[in-house]
């Protein structure tokens, strides 16, 4: 059977057993669904589905499965990889009505929730009794928690709290085969058997749907302070940041914005950083009272001695609040200065930060494209902000080229080519310049153990899928009839 | 040419002798790989005649876990040693996996920095320690030894090399195979060198003590503790045998439980703390600046039937009751991380096979009924064939197919792992 036959096939089964208000086939509904954050990649779905509940989920896999057609879930649509870009021959599983909070739990200090939930609504539900969910992204307002779950997403305050692979110690998923299978502890934070749950987290929806999650809450600290440190560049405001680990201050958050960015941030937000800033560290310590008392004064210290001309310490939550708007405007803020941008992530070892922003400057110089550089300095994950102009004729590809040079610039330096946002569809030609092929044909391995049939979410994150029961490239096992002794070894 | 001349060609071998036994199954060769090119080369000769393959650390552990079906050749890390790198500036290290864990402390601690696991028996190996998932007491804090992997070379059961991750602390760049290989136990590949994640050495810590004599007491205190917002980075409590006593359910008199808090940070901040945590306990607490002798211990000798228990933060009390009314007159001792929902507890190993199969009963039924489970780590060669050592696992399907992909022919460790695997 052609594809648009066997979809249409699936539609049917699907609204009869799930009713017609969960399936969607209009071409102007399913356009709705074409991109996630990253614009720059669409394709309109062959169908949307809105599943309700796990049992949806399976039956929906299994439609799926019996028309050999591929699906890809998809949460809020945020992910900026291209992640949940769907397939024009399959199905888009949406969890956007998957929103319930099942269960929380503070004796086990944990909450189980469906993966439509958004991010900030279980600290919303928590935070009366002093606790949160620590992975907070930029995007936490929108973004599910199942695409956490897919990109092992991570926040300004992983630096000290870690990501979604260490805050959730339990996944329901619907394998691509269709059966509903626990992986970790559950409520427990240690499991047996080999770590599926770990694997699974940042495998950007390639594995599975996951359809509940266990997550992890954690109290909310005694205390928090929010210094903002003014810097004339970006050298001074490194050497801080490196006093700072070195005095043995692990902040909840050490964050960086350049000249460009500030600007930026001042003409969208009006932050009133301070004039003349060449650079601004944000620093965010927390903790029992005495400890963030003695931590403050050293890391006060350190800014001044590395060359920080104001320092300004947020009073109260409303000038922590103010001291963070910039920052959090600053991707959205970048397109007031231009009418097109790239948002670039990548990780270099923090001490290599003041080598990579200079060459990161050189590049600028040289191809005439802007870079406005917003990162988390205390990780060193990088977000240079690639400026250009799309109406410019070849501005996009060098834009591009600008964005795929940085890139190497940290494969270079020993790091890596997404700290949070995933490979997805943008950047798995990128992964063979990371790891060899007998690398990614073993991570490939765990794929065929869970999707054998490659229907899941495939053509993300590796360039060229390696086809299950295909011999490995190098070094293969012995053949059957090898092992039989029929056969020469060597 | 002899199997023993073609291992030969890889790396140094020798044939075994019988202390080289793996439980009770007598190995054939033992080789001494030094790099992870060697051990890639040892591994295709051992595939080559179809060797099956136990790789052995400090071997502090090797009769954990289920005896393996076969085990031709041992593949021992203790030439597979040293750091490769530390960047102190980046917080980050890259060990080979045959080094000892004591050996990368030192290292690290020059540089006023600690890889945060605890070294619960003295002599493991990093590679040992990350395979079979281990941690201690600073769990509470830092997590497992999959939780300080950022990346890892791994050499497959075929001699193919493979990495994950990286040497930075944020990538998520591919699978994550770190995470998977961590608490393997050696039957998906060897690890051959490890990057890890480092935290620098507090400025202070204290040792806040309390006797406690129920476990109920244990809870209670816990939230009182939960309460005050002290930010523990380690709470252990230890429940010894007493000599001889009968034991219930109830304390007896004169053989407290002692309940132990780690705090650790800035000097000011962990005294002003600890007097917080002492008043907060009451009874007859006070701080220390140095941990009980059992402090990041098992309570388990190498003889005796050795459980692991683990349920949701705050419900260990459970297992712990009815664990010792299930040992009656037998004399069980228990180390409990209750603030992280984990428990060892070591059965004396001369312990009537009948009994042993009840104590873990009602273990794992009272484990399981929180949610968590009961793994029998070690049993004496009378007990172990009485017992299910692992318990139920979810997910065992998706297990064997990982296994089965990772290593077709199943010559890494066979048996040793959960299902048989
Ligand atoms: C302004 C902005 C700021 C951002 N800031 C951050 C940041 O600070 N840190 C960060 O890490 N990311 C950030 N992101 C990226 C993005 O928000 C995260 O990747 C987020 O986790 C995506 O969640 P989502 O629900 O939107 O997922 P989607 O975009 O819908 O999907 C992302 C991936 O997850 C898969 N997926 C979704 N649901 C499931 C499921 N239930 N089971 C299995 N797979 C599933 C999809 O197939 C896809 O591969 C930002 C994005 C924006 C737009
Ligand atoms: C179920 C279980 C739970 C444990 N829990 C804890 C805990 O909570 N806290 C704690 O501190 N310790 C724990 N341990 C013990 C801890 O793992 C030991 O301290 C450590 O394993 C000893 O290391 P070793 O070098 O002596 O390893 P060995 O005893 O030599 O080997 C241990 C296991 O690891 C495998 N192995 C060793 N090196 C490698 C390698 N390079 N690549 C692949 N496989 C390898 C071996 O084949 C063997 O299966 C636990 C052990 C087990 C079995």
């Amino acid at each position: 059977m052609e594809v648009p036959a066997r979809l249409a096939a699936v539609a049917e089964r699907l609204v009869a057993s799930l009713g017609p208000h969960s399936v969607l086939t209009d071409p102007a509904e399913l356009r709705t669904y074409e991109c996630d954050g990253l614009a720059r990649y669409a394709v309109s779905p062959g169908l949307v589905v809105l599943p309700e509940t796990t049992e949806q989920v399976v039956e929906t896999v299994r439609a799926c499965r019996d028309a050999d057609l591929p699906f890809v879930a998809r949460g809020s649509g945020t992910g900026l990889s291209g992640g949940a870009l769907p397939r024009s021959d399959g199905v888009l599983i949406v969890t956007s009505r998957m929103r319930r909070i099942l269960e929380v739990d503070l004796d086990a200090e944990c909450a189980i929730v469906e993966p439509g939930v958004i991010n900030l609504a279980i600290s919303r539900e928590v935070s009366p009794a002093h606790y949160h969910y620590a992975p907070d992204p930029s995007s936490q307002q929108i973004c599910s928690i199942g695409g956490n779950v897919a990109e092992n997403s991570g926040g300004a305050h992983c630096l000290k709290y870690g990501f979604t692979a260490h805050h959730v110690t339990g996944l329901e998923i619907v394998t691509p085969d269709g059966d509903v299978v626990w992986l970790g502890g559950g409520k427990c934070r240690q499991s047996t058997g080999y770590d599926l749950l770990g694997v699974f987290i940042g495998s950007e929806g390639t594995l599975g749907i996951a359809t509940k999650v266990v997550v992890r809450l954690v109290q909310t600290q005694q205390c928090v302070e929010t210094v903002l440190a003014a810097f004339e560049d970006m050298a001074s405001a490194g050497e801080a940041v490196s006093a700072i680990i070195a005095a043995g201050i692990t902040p909840a958050a050490i964050e960086m914005m350049d000249a460009l960015s500030i600007e930026a941030a001042e003409q969208a937000v009006d932050c009133r950083y301070p004039d003349g800033a060449g650079a601004v560290l944000i620093v965010e310590l927390d903790g029992p009272a005495d400890d963030v008392a003695a931590e403050l004064a050293a890391v006060t210290a350190r800014c001044e001695q590395s060359g920080a001309f104001e320092l300004r310490r947020a009073a109260d939550e409303y000038e922590r609040g103010e001291i963070w708007k910039g920052r959090k405007s600053a991707f959205a803020a970048v397109g007031r200065i231009s009418p097109d941008y790239i948002v670039q992530d990548g990780v270099i070892p923090r001490t290599a930060l003041p080598e990579v922003l200079a060459d990161i400057a050189a590049l600028s110089e040289r191809t005439g494209i802007r870079v406005a550089n917003v990162f988390h300095a205390g990780d060193g994950n990088l977000h240079p902000l690639v400026l250009y102009d799309e109406s410019v004729p070849g501005q996009g590809d060098a834009a591009e080229e600008v964005s795929g040079a940085i890139l190497d610039l940290c494969i270079g330096h020993g790091g890596s080519i997404t700290g949070e946002h995933g490979v997805g569809v943008d950047k798995a030609k990128h992964l063979p310049k990371m790891f060899t092929a007998d690398d990614l044909d073993t991570m490939q391995l765990v794929r065929c153990a869970f999707d054998p049939a490659q229907r899941c979410n495939p053509g993300k994150v590796f360039p060229t899928p390696r086809l299950c029961g295909e011999v490995p490239r190098r070094g293969a096992a012995p053949h059957p009839a090898q092992a039989a002794g029929l056969a020469e070894a060597f | 040419m002899t199997t023993l001349d073609d291992l030969r060609a890889a790396c140094e071998a020798r044939a075994a002798t019988p202390t080289d036994r793996v439980a009770d199954v007598e190995p054939r060769f033992v080789a001494y790989p030094t790099s992870t090119d060697e051990v890639s080369r040892l591994l295709r000769a051992a595939a080559a005649h179809q060797l099956h393959v136990v790789v052995r650390g400090g071997g502090t552990k090797l009769h954990w876990g289920g005896p393996p079906s076969a085990a031709d050749l041992i593949l021992d890390t203790g030439k597979l040693t040293g750091v490769v790198e530390h960047a102190a500036g980046d917080l980050i290290a890259v060990i080979r996996a045959g080094t000892p864990l004591a050996e990368v402390q030192r290292v690290l601690a020059r540089s006023g920095q600690r890889l945060p696991l605890d070294e619960m028996l003295p002599g493991a190996t990093l590679g040992g320690v990350v395979a079979t998932g281990a941690a201690g007491p600073l769990r509470l804090r830092h997590g497992t030894a999959r939780d300080q992997v950022i990346g890892l070379t791994v050499v497959r059961a075929d001699g193919v090399v493979a990495h994950s991750g990286g040497k930075v602390v944020k990538n998520v760049a591919g699978y994550d195979l770190g995470r998977l290989l961590a608490g393997s136990y050696g039957t998906l590949g060897v690890l051959t060198e490890i990057a890890v994640k480092l935290t620098p050495i507090p400025a202070a810590r204290a040792f806040v003590r309390r006797p406690v004599r129920t476990p109920a007491e244990v809870r209670d205190l816990s939230v009182r503790l939960k309460q005050e917002r002290l930010a523990p980075v380690a709470l252990e409590v230890e429940c010894p045998a007493p000599d001889g006593a009968r034991r219930t359910a109830t304390r007896v008199p004169g053989h407290p439980d002692l309940m132990v808090l780690l705090l650790e940070g800035p000097a000011d901040g962990v005294a002003a703390r600890a007097a917080k945590a002492v008043e907060v306990l009451g009874g007859d607490a006070r701080a220390d600046a140095e941990p009980p002798d059992w402090w990041g211990s098992y309570p388990f000798g190498p003889d005796d039937l050795a459980l692991q228990v683990v349920t949701p933060v705050g419900q260990l009390f459970g297992p712990v009751y009815s664990m010792r009314d299930a040992a009656r007159g037998t004399g069980i001792r228990i180390f409990c991380s209750p603030a992280a929902g984990v428990l060892h507890a070591a059965v004396p190993g001369d312990v009537d096979p009948d009994r042993a199969v009840e104590i873990v009963n009602a273990a794992r039924t009272v484990a399981m009924s929180h949610g968590g489970h009961c793994t029998v780590l070690a049993a004496p060669p009378k007990v172990r064939p009485e017992i299910d050592l692992w318990g139920p696992v979810e997910g065992i399907g998706l297990m064997r197919a990982v296994k089965h992909e990772f290593d077709p022919a199943g010559r890494l460790a066979p048996g040793r792992f959960v299902g048989g695997i």
